[in-house]
């Protein structure tokens, strides 16, 4: 490896910390604690020095968006403003114990309330839990809602219906739920296929989970006639918020007759995503689903913001707390900055960026949809694969090129698949240098198969295995 | 106003013309008239930068923080001491600007740092193997429960009432989901007796939960109940476990633990309001154990040149792969938190974590010890306690409560919140000996 692990910096004796001399006197710690004690601990002996300079290292090794261009489709990864991170830091807003009573935390609901409003507005839905701390518990809350809705009704609706270009999250947030899940296929223009959907419509469906556009960037132009068909057999709608970046301003799940949703404050509203976490999922519901909701919900009386926590019909509880704040407080600033103009143009040059990249890419990579696409859309390597390179590689050669690869093989639905999200914030510079070094890698292919093929090649490591560290798991120091 | 776009008009015009669109609101002509929001979003227009500070500092100003008052909150989120190293590397936003580390030969960063945290998690609790994190400790606690249940094929979860009650109801709800069975065991704020699990667990019962130390500040007989686990072929042992205090503590595994979760929050990560927050998860180094394990994990591997490096492992249990048969749905975790502990581990080391510990330890029982001098209260807490403790009174706890947020300490939090009697006080080593005898010159007049 390329630096080499903390504990290998380790010297017995050496210290990075202080604290402040004990000033009480000692309990019998030993005693009393008979039994309970240990002396094995491991942890690295190091200075702050050392601390400093490792994982300054390890942050070289690293890619973020303040690096480059990250088109993952479906990830939305947007710059993060700084300022963002500046109101997240302000220590009045931040050095807050959730237990304190809620008459010293007004300034700190009352911010959690606008944004409650403002994704209502964005959304038309009626009333939003922030108690989710990612899309995929946003996902298993909405669930939860379902089912409980319909054990109130005495209805026993066991299905959930997923199209096949769903997240995996979507199937398996439905699987936690106690929901037997049902797969349609999508039509040959990348639609829900009605006739499917009536197919596996019937009494015991629960619900039909949703993104709209949907992961190939496509909106689903019949969706009025989908939420209708699925109210028809009883059941319903979910929307999944990953793309809510392709519509806002120009059309709300609300008003698409959707039921209850999730956003992803970490795709849409720019919170930096951290590696891998933390996020945070909001659900947005319509009025009559609003008891469902998870305790405690936020609420307004008169001028005072208040936690409720008598909802009987509540799902109850899915974090200690009530999510993860430090995330609202950015996607607050966010909107705030940008307001509701702003929010529009943002989906504008999302999908303005994501047309452009699509309009000059798609003659020498397949396009397998030719449908109109939103804020992302997906290309096929099938004809690379052909000439000998897999995505897989094409996406190693982008990363020799100082770029984040795309998200490859999903959707499912499509062969060799690579799922490509601009977002709004690169501009035709940035684009256009990511569309030359595709062209100059689809050159690649034809000239130099074998350069794709071992890339890649100027990485910290090159191609790592992947089929070693699953057959021989080494998991820890 | 502020949008982050950088592309300007004539740009755009070049771009649309590529396209062979002549405005940009052709792009939108798909998007039917009924849905569409044909208003401008009815949100107020954009601020400055000036302007969204003085807005947040204002807001703030509404507030009042822990710096304005003296603070023996805990009860899952704990005030400890940040050193300022941790904040400066994690602004590095090569680490926070960066996704989930799918491309792993330029994510090297964020993957070696997560095989640190998995290690000193495994080293902190004792287990074999630790996952790259979860969304925090009640819905770890709620994920092992299930992932419980699938690795013994039982349902019936033994949930004593000393374990925190928001976990409890988080357990509950994702319960709901797996359609588990639970057995309340009460223990009126104290230790839970090994007789009421003697009495409850069966050959059905999949997991025993237990809170190290209880929610209440206890510790429980740890050796005694997990024996009785132990003649139960197919029952689990899964503690909840606080790691701050794993510098001292016995590692769960060492009781018999198969499962090890808990809130990591107090390892360098700062209070926030209760989120983010810090989900750990270890389980025994054991193949079915593994197998159902959820979230992501990150192993150590080779790359074409031999040389070391980090990937995610293991992903057939993922979502992404295995969908509705996934081991749980979770897909983003608290990968940044998880760097924050990591960093904090590391600056304090075995030493630094066992001197917090200590330090924990000796100033609460300095003040319980004044508490218990006093007349018209006492420490309710019969058996060993740590860090935290139950303050009983004559008078009703919420008065108590009151009167002393009028002289700016928050005594503790308020068992009246969940229909118990007491204030449940922490002390951590952040609270100086001014400050408790401050708390025990106030009580003393009450």
């Amino acid at each position: 490896m390329e630096e080499k692990l903390i504990k290998d910096y380790s010297s017995s004796g050496r210290k990075g910390y202080s604290l402040p001399p004990l000033e009480v006197e000692k309990s019998d710690l030993e005693a009393e604690l008979t039994g309970y004690l240990r002396d094995d601990l491991e942890l690295p002996e190091v200075s702050e020095v050392d601390v400093v300079r490792h994982y300054t290292a390890l942050s070289e090794m690293n890619y973020g968006v303040d690096s480059g261009i990250y088109p993952l489709g479906s990830c939305t990864m947007k710059y993060n403003p700084k300022r963002n991170e500046r109101v997240a830091r302000i220590a009045g807003l931040t050095n807050i114990h959730p237990y304190q009573p809620e008459k010293q935390l007004q300034g700190s609901l009352e911010i959690l309330y606008q944004l409650k409003l403002d994704l209502a507005e964005i959304s038309a839905m009626d009333e939003i839990t922030l108690q989710p701390a990612s899309g995929a518990h946003g996902e298993f809350v909405s669930l939860m809602i379902v089912k409980k809705y319909f054990e109130e009704r005495e209805e026993n609706r066991t299905k959930v219906i997923v199209p096949d270009s769903a997240h995996g999250t979507n199937p398996a947030s439905a699987a936690m739920a106690g929901f037997d899940v049902v797969e349609i296929a999508s039509n040959e223009r990348g639609m829900v296929d009605l006739e499917a959907l009536a197919e596996a419509l019937d009494e015991n469906t629960a619900a039909l989970m949703l993104t709209n556009p949907n992961t190939l960037g496509i909106f689903e132009e019949d969706i009025l006639k989908i939420t209708e068909m699925v109210h028809q057999a009883g059941g319903l709608v979910y929307y999944d918020g990953a793309n809510m970046n392709a519509i806002m301003g120009y059309a709300k799940p609300g008003l698409m007759d959707f039921d209850l949703m999730h956003f992803n404050l970490h795709k849409t509203f720019s919170t930096p995503h951290g590696g891998g976490g933390p996020g945070s999922g909001p659900v947005g519901v319509k009025d009559f689903l609003a008891p469902y909701l998870p305790r405690p919900l936020l609420k307004k009386d008169e001028e005072k913001y208040y936690w409720d926590y008598q909802r009987p019909k509540s799902i109850g509880k899915v974090h200690s707390f009530y999510g993860n704040y430090g995330v609202m407080l950015r996607a607050w600033a966010y909107i705030k900055t940008l307001g509701g103009r702003g929010l529009k143009k943002t989906t504008e040059n999302a999908v303005l960026n994501a047309n452009y990249l699509k309009a000059r890419l798609k003659k020498d990579f397949e396009l397998p949809y030719a449908e109109d696409s939103l804020h992302e859309f997906v290309l096929s390597g099938s004809r690379q694969k052909e000439e000998g390179v897999s995505t897989l590689q094409i996406a190693k050669r982008l990363l020799d090129y100082d770029q984040y690869a795309p998200t490859i093989y999903f959707p499912l639905v499509v062969k060799e698949a690579m799922m490509i999200e601009p977002t709004e914030t690169e501009n035709i510079g940035t684009l256009d240098h990511f569309i030359e070094t595709m062209l100059t890698i689809s050159r690649e292919i034809k000239e130099d198969p074998e350069l794709v093929n071992k890339a890649p090649h100027s990485t910290t490591v090159r191609k790592l295995d992947e089929t070693k560290a699953a057959r021989n798991p080494d998991l820890h120091w | 106003m502020m949008d982050y776009i950088s592309n300007t008009a004539a740009e755009k015009d070049k771009m649309l013309q590529e396209i062979g669109l002549k405005e940009v609101k052709d792009l939108f002509q798909m998007i039917p008239e009924a849905v569409s929001a044909d208003e401008r979003l009815n949100i107020e227009s954009g601020i400055s930068e000036l302007e969204l500070m003085r807005r947040a500092q204002l807001q703030a100003g509404k507030n009042k923080s822990l710096d304005q008052q003296i603070s023996f909150l805990g009860a899952g989120a704990y005030d400890h001491y940040l050193p300022g190293i941790i904040d400066a590397l994690i602004s590095r936003s090569e680490f926070y600007t960066a996704y989930t580390p799918y491309q792993a030969e330029l994510s090297q960063g964020t993957l070696e740092a997560a095989y640190e945290y998995q290690s000193m998690i495994c080293d902190l609790t004792g287990m074999g193997i630790a996952n790259a994190s979860m969304l925090d400790g009640g819905s770890a606690a709620a994920e092992a429960v299930t992932m419980a249940a699938r690795i013994t094929g039982n349902s019936r979860v033994l949930l004593p009432d000393t374990v925190n009650p928001a976990y409890r109801e988080v357990i509950k709800t994702y319960g709901a989901g797996a359609e588990l069975e639970f057995v309340d065991l009460e223990s009126k704020q104290q230790i839970i007796n090994p007789a009421q699990i003697e009495k409850n667990i069966n050959d059905q019962t999949a997991v025993v939960v237990l809170q190290y130390p209880n929610f209440y500040g206890s510790l429980e007989k740890m050796e005694e109940i997990s024996k009785m686990i132990k003649n139960k072929k197919n029952t689990l042992l899964l503690v909840i476990a606080n790691p701050i205090l794993l510098g001292v503590l016995k590692a769960p595994a060492d009781f018999g633990a198969d499962i090890v979760v808990g809130e990591a929050q107090n390892l360098g990560n700062g209070l926030n309001y209760g989120g983010p927050n810090l989900g750990f998860m270890a389980c025994k180094d054991d193949r079915r154990m593994l197998r159902q394990l959820p979230g992501r994990i990150v192993g150590k591997t080779t790359d074409v040149d031999g040389k070391e490096g980090f990937v995610l492992t293991l992903q057939t249990r993922e979502q992404h792969i295995r969908r509705e048969k996934a081991t749980s749905n979770i897909c983003t975790n608290e990968a940044l938190n998880a760097l924050m502990a990591t960093i904090y581990l590391a600056t304090m080391g075995k030493e630094g974590l066992k001197e917090v510990g200590e330090q924990c330890y000796h100033k609460a029982h300095y003040l319980a010890k004044k508490i218990n001098g006093l007349s018209g209260f006492e420490v309710l807490n019969q058996d060993n306690f740590f860090n935290e403790f139950v303050l009983k009174s004559e008078k009703e706890s919420t008065e108590v409560f009151e009167e002393l947020l009028q002289e700016e300490i928050i005594v503790g939090y308020d068992l009246k919140n969940i229909g118990e009697n007491g204030i449940l006080v922490c002390v951590t080593e952040k609270r100086t000996k001014a400050e408790m005898d401050k708390l025990v010159e106030k009580l003393e007049v009450l």
